[in-house]
């Protein structure tokens, strides 16, 4: 069977690794000039972010196996791209997550029982908190890419200091809306961000069989729009790709496409199993100690003495603490009444809902099961 | 006070007047700008509000239907003009998977107050793909609200409340009844509600119900039938086509025993059989004879040289109601 064996990441670029942007090398050295922008709480607030994102991800796997939730995506290993481009939003910014991008949404402001609520399938796990636009995670690909295009043309009109952002992954951009909200966007400048994260596989196909071009970001150019490559497990990179970006768009100057290249160490969903397309075992271990976003930061840190063992204990045990109380809100939660599935289809119901909800209801007190 | 006229008129006096009163309402759509619209319903608009509100875009359906969501997500009320109603497919996905969705994702915190205007229907001698009338493929997603006019009056005021509608509207203009003829429309902004169907002619023997281009037909016959027979026929506008008008079908059944469908949409799963099924709920007991369908064929709607043959006819309907009557 045919497999994407190089670790290198043949699947990112036909074999061959187009320049990136890149600030944080992967020992923890500085490269580029961060010109103070990038001060020590918000490296803190970054790393501190990216391990909360980790402790979420592996319990929601663990939690999954225990059938405690639904069939989980989980996102280990694109911790910088999703905290990154998240912290450098403002809080009335609207933000377009796909169903793998709940970090991001978690970093901007949702909370985690909701969270845990969406993978568990209930109805109000789509729901952000109030002044907040986190749309829910777009399962179909691409589609959420042209809504971020409306939100930011509507703050352009309106004369809102707010941009929008779109999550998406490599898959995505063979997609014809990925080509209709680049388009829409150039032609009206709107203040949209089209962040991707390059993860190397639309579940099993690799980006070298999903594209004949070299990179993602090149495409920016048919469109007259910016474009950047970044690694996107560096985390400081992210951060000030995502900052200008929002800085170009709140001076008019349009959308950016941001390429992130990353790596999800576990497989598409827990309902996948990627030995199957990929030498899984090699690849993940490769990205896990060459190009981890956590532990770069971390060797930073600790060469700087802003971070120490005792430190990352005590947070880890916070984080544990504060998840397992969010999972026991969502526990808590009221189940769902096979009634609300007739609340909300439209503003106001109309007879065929009121009745058939009528029915239900009748056949749930017969059955008592109600 | 009003004026005479035709349904594009009044069509575009209403998208003239929602403009005027709301700055948030935006017109989008091919050709719409500049070009005042292929049929002309947005003609002067642009030059009256300008390119930011009357807005020629990019030639791309799902682009055109997907930002216009994220427009109304974000506090604009737009009216989509989608070329020829066969041209939506490629926006079709935005329509069912997020426009029609949204408010039910998000326990009603995020709404698409989204209208998608679109020519429909055959009779015009248009080319391929240019008179579908494919109204079953919007009627059978939940979140959406269909509605078809079948005169000027009606269009101005349904067009009026479909935008102020909360949800997502389909608003489908019978092409053949564009130019057809002139009515006197009020100039004031008045609303006929959505989800209310129109009893346009009394009758004792027979209803028959029809929507859009078909209501003509439906009228035609049902005159032509008086005068021949001396029967009566109830003739029922359902202009809503989701959520139909469950009660004003089943009171005029109620009086009269007997119904034809008239419509031009393919026969099989077309809204007719629909309408058989809701009269079989509730009034099957008041029947005198079985329902019967005129419609268009289950074949694709052919070149224009034959069109013709695939819509119902007036001859066809009276037939229909003769085979009803005389079961």
């Amino acid at each position: 069977m045919e497999k994407t064996g190089n670790p290198i990441m043949k699947a990112h670029s036909g074999g061959t690794e187009p320049e990136m942007f890149r600030v944080l090398t992967p020992e923890g050295e500085i490269i580029e000039t961060i010109d103070g922008k990038i001060d020590k709480s918000l490296m803190l607030k970054m790393y501190e972010s990216m391990l909360l994102l980790r402790t979420f991800d592996r319990k929601s796997i663990n939690l999954q196996r225990q059938g405690r939730i639904g069939t989980y995506a989980p996102f280990e290993g694109q911790e910088a791209s999703q905290v990154g481009s998240a912290l450098a939003l403002s809080a009335g910014d609207w933000m377009f997550p796909t169903y793998r991008d709940h970090g991001a949404a978690i970093i901007h402001g949702q909370e985690l029982y909701r969270v845990f609520l969406y993978w568990m399938a209930h109805f109000d796990g789509s729901i952000c908190p109030e002044g907040k636009r986190i749309m829910p995670p777009s399962v179909p690909i691409a589609t959420q890419m042209v809504h971020a295009v409306g939100t930011a043309w509507a703050s352009k009109l309106k004369g809102e200091q707010n941009v929008s952002i779109a999550y998406f992954g490599d898959g995505a951009t063979s997609e014809g809306d990925f080509h209709e909200a680049l388009n829409f966007a150039g032609v009206y400048k709107t203040p949209t961000i089209f962040f991707c994260q390059n993860n190397g596989y639309a579940i099993s196909v690799p980006f070298e069989k999903q594209s004949a071009s070299k990179t993602i970001s090149q495409r920016a150019a048919a469109y007259d729009i910016h474009g950047v490559r970044v690694d996107g497990n560096d985390i400081f990179a992210v951060w000030l790709t995502v900052k200008e970006a929002v800085e170009r768009a709140l001076k008019g100057e349009g959308p950016t496409l941001i390429e992130a290249i990353t790596f999800r160490y576990g497989a598409h969903t827990t309902a996948d199993n990627p030995n199957i397309y990929r030498d899984q075992d090699e690849i993940s271990t490769f990205w896990r100690e060459n190009r981890d976003p956590i532990t770069r930061l971390r060797k930073y840190l600790n060469k700087e003495g802003h971070w120490n063992e005792e430190q990352e204990e005590l947070v880890i045990k916070q984080f544990n603490e504060l998840i397992d109380a969010h999972l026991q809100r969502a526990e808590g939660h009221p189940k769902s009444d096979p009634l609300e599935m007739f609340n909300h289809v439209y503003a106001k119901e109309s007879w065929h809902l009121k009745e058939q909800k009528q029915e239900l209801n009748q056949i749930l007190r017969k059955g008592g099961k109600k | 006070m009003g004026k005479n006229l035709t349904m594009l008129q009044a069509i575009t006096e209403a998208l003239d007047q929602m403009l005027g009163h709301d700055d948030r309402v935006m017109i989008l759509g091919e050709d719409i700008g500049v070009n005042g619209g292929v049929f002309r319903s947005t003609e002067g608009l642009y030059e009256k509000y300008g390119k930011d509100r009357v807005v020629d875009t990019p030639l791309a359906e799902s682009g055109i239907i997907g930002s216009a969501i994220g427009l109304a997500l974000n506090g604009m009320l737009p009216i989509v003009e989608i070329q020829f109603l066969a041209f939506i497919y490629p926006g079709f996905e935005q329509l069912v998977s997020h426009a029609a969705r949204m408010r039910y994702r998000t326990r009603g915190q995020f709404g698409v107050p989204l209208v998608i205007r679109t020519p429909y229907g055959a009779g015009i001698r248009g080319p391929e793909l240019h008179s579908e009338s494919v109204e079953t493929f919007f009627a059978h997603t939940p979140g959406l609200k269909v509605v078809a006019p079948s005169n000027p009056y009606d269009a101005k005021g349904l067009l009026i409340s479909a935008l102020e509608d909360p949800d997502p509207v389909i608003f489908l203009e019978p092409t053949k009844l564009y130019r057809a003829f002139k009515e006197e429309v009020p100039d004031e902004m008045y609303r006929i509600p959505i989800g209310q169907a129109k009893v346009v002619q009394e009758g004792s023997d027979l209803t028959i119900f029809a929507w859009g281009a078909m209501l003509r037909e439906a009228l035609n016959a049902a005159k032509k039938i008086e005068a021949e027979k001396g029967w009566q026929c109830e003739v029922v506008d359902l202009r809503t086509l989701y959520p139909l008008d469950r009660d004003t079908i089943v009171q005029s059944i109620k009086k009269t025993g007997r119904a034809l469908i008239v419509h031009e949409a393919h026969k099989t799963a077309g809204l007719g059989a629909e309408i058989i099924s809701i009269i079989n709920d509730e009034a099957l007991i008041y029947l005198k004879a079985p329902i019967k369908r005129v419609t268009g064929f289950d074949v694709p709607v052919p070149p224009f040289t034959i069109e013709d043959h695939y819509l119902p006819t007036v001859d066809r309907v009276k037939q229909g109601i003769v085979e009803t009557i005389s079961f």
